[in-house]
């Protein structure tokens, strides 16, 4: 039965995440960007809220809630209208956390879930993309080869978040490349595993909260365990499917907070003697951006129903992407707009949001939800 | 619990309403796009299957007295019925929906709001709704027919243009004033029955599209109908209720409105599409945009522009269906379905070369058609200010 209302504990959910936003997020975000990094006392803060011990069932040391994709968008919105470098930042410890927790044997299970229910932030992480123009996360290119009792890796990653500090990486390589998604396979790596080179900080246009690392697999050897799921492997299409669906959840966060922070600057700002919000130029773009903001929420609301039903979400997580990738960049440009000269100047968080909204269309391999 | 299964009612509706669409309206579609102005007559057997949007069920009134204590429920009822059943006729034919007997705004408004008296009366009747004057467009509570009191009668005054089924229609839901002095809040609907002495179609307009529904210019020389014909109340209130009240069919009207858009537009697409992959084209789902050729690129992002139109439609149907104040929301999904499904019928020409322009197919009678759903019921731009007078929390006067 059709129904766009999240359930009393999601409800629960959104208000405290929401306040952590407006109380944590939002007023740092400018610093953190100029300083490039998020402060260890936010993340910690962050990790005060429990939300990834959540998922984790109790046998694990998590506290045992239903691990569910569509409470993952509304967290991962939230986040994102305070700031979407921040958002990701928080969140990266649940790209090796989630994928362990629903594909992993259950000896990795164990091993690796009760680290993600401790007191203080965990560092881990996912290195899903490569650094080429013609990047498709249906091709990897980096490679996996089975020698013996190990598996050995060859290939560079880039966008790895935290990168320089996780302590558990989850590597995705192919023993086929050139085969499409046949042969994607993600593999356990830890710090300090010979062959596993963690490269200088990216420096990119948006995101600068966020640290972004290359790394540099060179024969990299692991035992035959680290494999993801063990024999039965993982499902890759539903970590790119989780992914795409985390973005465009961010996205419309980052919409949501564009058009409100319009909002609030038309009607205070007068010019020729009445507030700016009184023309239809502006009015209208406000307006669009109310629908189309709307409308990316949704969409990442039914990829994620979808995926939580069990059912090939394939087509809309990739529809929820490429609409927030549309619509992202075009609702981050007029909201500088709406402010005018104002909207470019580094004071208020326009031209954040319009740098860090252009990310969007770059970006995968955020499975964060 | 956040949710888009269709209840197998919806889904009952959507099969019923695809069904007709597909072997009653398809095949005379370009018939009546032809033959403007004359009756369907392969229609006439599926009156009262769709009465103001669809029959019995979208009756208001039964869907409040079923659950009067189970407040908090979620409900699925008439509007996403509504919404559901308009975009498969649509995708059929949109102008053959219209004409459809029973399917007129004015049954909306009938449905909405009539005595039980009233129901018994005009329930089964075929109802436009007359709002448009010569000099009111969007401007709706500047209207300047006249109800006057005389007796056990009203007497209408006036001229009405762009009434949506105003020839083929039994009986017209006609807004007028019963004191121009108060304004808005003196505007009233009354239910005329096209027989009576004093009402007259003076005109049937040539259209772009929709041209299986007429298009009717009535006037109303002293017409006098029964005291009990009015819509609602008759005492005026202070301040706009009274108007509000009117313009509250909006909220469940718009929504459908956007629902036609997106029928029609998803017959474009659905047709485009299956051309194109007889022509050889694949669409291939999930690559990053640098390995999409061009039409391939422009097919699957249609495909997510239909899927977001469908969304902010449903939210604001099911936000109606409980209850819940949506005239913003209603707006959305109308100016949003209007504008991309427009868009999207536009795209499709163009994709399809000379077979998207030919009359031998649809697709360029699909464009002409969908531009409507721009325009009636509020344009886009209408909406736009609707929109952002609620996001801004600002008065009619405050944003003009």
């Amino acid at each position: 039965m059709i129904n766009f209302n999240p359930t009393d504990d999601q409800k629960q959910i959104i208000d405290m995440v929401h306040r952590f936003t407006a109380e944590v997020i939002r007023p740092n975000a400018r610093d953190c960007e100029e300083n490039k990094n998020v402060p260890d006392d936010l993340l910690a803060k962050f990790w005060e809220l429990g939300l990834i011990a959540n998922s984790i069932p109790e046998e694990y040391g998590g506290y045992g809630y239903e691990r569910s994709a569509v409470t993952g968008v509304l967290i991962s919105e939230e986040l994102a209208y305070g700031d979407l470098g921040i958002a990701i930042a928080m969140l990266s410890p649940s790209l090796f956390a989630y994928p362990v927790l629903e594909m992993g044997t259950e000896e990795q299970k164990k091993k690796y879930l009760p680290e993600f229910c401790g007191e203080s932030f965990k560092f881990a992480t996912m290195a899903l993309m490569e650094p080429r123009v013609t990047f498709d996360a249906t091709e990897i290119r980096t490679s996996v080869v089975r020698e013996g009792e190990e598996y050995v890796l060859n290939g560079v990653k880039c966008f790895v978040p935290y990168a320089g500090r996780a302590d558990l990486f989850l590597i995705i390589a192919s023993s086929a490349p050139g085969s499409g998604v046949n042969g994607v396979e993600a593999f356990i790596v830890e710090k300090g595993t010979n062959g596993l080179i963690v490269g200088e900080r990216e420096k990119y246009m948006g995101l600068n909260a966020l640290e972004l690392h290359k790394i540099t697999l060179t024969n990299c050897r692991i035992p035959v365990e680290n494999r993801l799921g063990g024999r039965n492997g993982f499902n890759y299409q539903r970590i790119l499917n989780l992914s795409r669906t985390a973005l465009s959840s961010m996205a419309s966060g980052i919409c949501h907070a564009t058009k409100d922070y319009g909002v609030s600057y038309a009607k205070e700002r007068v010019q020729f003697g009445e507030p700016i919000a009184h023309r239809q130029s502006i009015a209208f773009m406000l307006a669009d951006m109310a629908i189309e903001s709307d409308a990316m929420r949704f969409m990442a609301w039914k990829a994620a129903w979808l995926g939580d039903r069990g059912d090939d979400f394939t087509k809309e997580a990739y529809f929820a992407k490429l609409y927030a990738s549309e619509y992202t960049t075009n609702i981050t440009s007029n909201g500088i707009q709406v402010l005018g000269g104002h909207g470019y100047i580094r004071e208020h968080p326009m031209e954040l949001w319009f740098r860090n909204g252009r990310g969007f269309e770059i970006i995968d391999g955020l499975a964060i939800i | 619990m956040i949710d888009f299964e269709l209840t197998p009612q919806l889904r009952m509706i959507k099969d019923g309403a695809h069904a007709i669409a597909e072997s009653s309206f398809r095949p005379i579609s370009r018939k009546y796009d032809e033959e403007e102005h004359t009756v369907a007559e392969e229609l006439k057997p599926l009156a009262g299957l769709i009465t103001g949007g669809m029959g019995d069920m979208t009756s208001k009134k039964k869907d409040k007295k079923k659950d009067p204590g189970a407040k908090k429920e979620n409900r699925n009822g008439s509007t996403l019925l509504s919404v559901i059943g308009a975009e498969e006729m649509a995708w059929g034919d949109n102008g053959l929906m219209l004409a459809m007997p029973g399917s007129g705004l004015g049954n909306f408004a009938i449905q909405a709001v009539a005595t039980p008296e009233q129901l018994e009366r005009f329930g089964s009747k075929f109802a436009a709704m007359a709002i448009t004057e010569p000099n009111s467009g969007s401007d709706s509570g500047s209207i300047s027919t006249t109800a006057k009191q005389d007796g056990d009668e009203w007497v209408i005054n006036g001229e009405k243009i762009f009434v949506t089924d105003g020839n083929q229609c039994d009986v017209i839901v006609v807004w007028a004033t019963i004191d121009k002095a108060a304004g808005k809040a003196g505007i009233k609907s009354f239910i005329v029955e096209k027989d009576r002495a004093g009402c007259t179609v003076t005109k049937l307009e040539h259209k772009l599209g929709i041209r299986a529904s007429d298009t009717a210019s009535v006037v109303f020389e002293d017409c006098r109908i029964p005291k009990n014909n009015i819509l609602g109340s008759s005492e005026i209130k202070t301040k706009t209720e009274g108007f509000k009240g009117v313009m509250k069919t909006f909220d469940s009207t718009r929504p459908m409105v956007g629902a036609i858009a997106l029928g029609v537009a998803r017959a474009a697409f659905e047709f485009t599409k299956k051309i194109l992959e007889d022509e050889g084209y694949q669409f291939r789902y999930g690559l990053s945009k640098h390995k999409l050729v061009a039409v391939e690129k422009e097919i699957l992002t249609m495909e997510a522009e239909l899927e977001a139109i469908r969304l902010l439609i449903q939210r604001a149907a099911w936000m109606s269906d409980n209850g819940m104040h949506n005239a913003v929301e209603a707006s959305m999904s109308k100016a949003k379905g209007g504008r991309m499904g427009s868009e999207i019928t536009r795209r499709c020409v163009a994709l399809l070369g000379p077979i998207g322009y030919s009359r031998e197919w649809l697709v360029e009678k699909w464009m002409r058609d969908c531009k409507i759903n721009d325009i009636y019921e509020g344009t886009q731009q209408i909406q736009q200010l609707i929109i952002a007078r609620g996001i801004l929390d600002y008065s009619k006067k405050e944003l003009q």
